[in-house]
């Protein structure tokens, strides 16, 4: 049975993606696509500076992988929108992460700015997924203005902490018709592996795996997690109960008394 | 003429192109997009736009990010 994750038209065999960010070099990032099995990779848009000297991203990840570049950057729908063409131009495709943020200090999104740069971006044929804070009357309104998938955060930005913000995102997945993608704030495996049992359609990683000592082992790690995640879903985990119940009968104990 | 770009006062000698601009600084063509007055310019205009007094000019690239 083939179990694949279909966004913008493009068919995906893994749920995790991966962030671009914070490596300690550039020249990980092959070896962090290869062993998390990701295919989606997002990137960011900025300015160039000559003096700095030029480093291509893109030349270190891999020609099969899907660029998704994001708006980081952009404080309203228009300098998203802004950004969102820009990033088209380069000719890598045309999925986008709308990021809109102006919240300096949890860095948390604008779900309101978001809906109307998703409305204008689909409308230009963008395959548009949204970063959003988890709540389910703005992830309707990104699904009405056409997003592709909604991706609720599961911490502030780079933190670690984990999903905090489960309930809302169970109850994202349960009632909206887009795939949800837990992003922001995963920092363990097993988080992840969590996300995808509570039916995430994928999750997506950076500070995690580029800020462990091993990014490439920890991308590895958290490969295995979504899986893992993912097919427990599928499998539909068991009730859960207050009090124990027995694996084994509780009758035909040795030493009992059986009988009259 | 004066110009800005990526948000800097610039002086440039008149007749410069987009191509030559980058070229001079050892910019990598394909790996940079261009916005001239938030118009983007498609690569292939790049030989034959010049930059004008008065262009507010910006130049991005990727980089890696979340």
């Amino acid at each position: 049975m083939s179990d694949t994750l279909t966004i913008g038209g493009r068919e995906l065999t893994s749920r995790l993606f991966i962030g671009s960010g914070k490596y300690s070099s550039n020249t990980l990032i092959p070896a962090v696509m290869e062993a998390s099995g990701a295919q989606v990779i997002t990137v960011a848009v900025r300015r160039v500076d000559p003096e700095a000297g030029q480093e291509n991203i893109l030349a270190h990840v891999p020609k099969s992988a899907i660029l998704m570049p994001n708006t980081s950057g952009a404080r309203t729908a228009q300098e998203a929108v802004r950004i969102a063409r820009l990033a088209r131009a380069a000719g890598c495709g045309d999925w986008v992460k709308i990021e809109v943020i102006n919240d300096n200090r949890y860095l948390l999104p604008d779900n309101f700015e978001t809906v109307k740069a998703t409305e204008i971006l689909a409308a230009e044929g963008f395959t548009v997924l949204c970063y959003m804070s988890p709540d389910l009357a703005a992830g309707r309104r990104m699904v009405e203005a056409g997003a592709a998938a909604v991706m609720p955060l599961g911490a502030p930005i780079g933190t670690n902490r984990g999903l905090k913000t489960r309930e809302m995102v169970r109850i994202m997945i349960e009632e909206l018709d887009v795939p949800i993608v837990v992003d922001a704030g995963i920092g363990r495996p097993s988080e992840a592996c969590e996300a995808m049992e509570m039916g995430a359609a994928a999750v997506l990683v950076n500070t995690a795996v580029a800020s462990a000592a091993d990014p490439v082992g920890m991308a590895r790690a958290f490969g295995r997690a979504v899986a893992a995640g993912r097919e427990a879903w599928l499998a539909g985990p068991g009730a859960v109960s207050e009090l124990a119940r027995a694996s084994s009968p509780l009758t035909g104990f040795l030493g009992g008394i059986s009988g009259e | 003429m004066r110009l800005v770009i990526n948000g800097k006062e610039s002086t440039l000698e008149p007749g410069q192109t987009v191509a030559g601009w980058l070229a001079a600084r050892g910019l990598d063509p394909q790996a940079v997009i261009v916005e001239i007055n938030e118009a983007i310019v498609p690569r292939e205009l790049w030989p034959d736009t010049a930059l004008k007094e008065g262009d507010r000019v910006e130049v991005v690239s990727f980089v890696g990010g979340g």
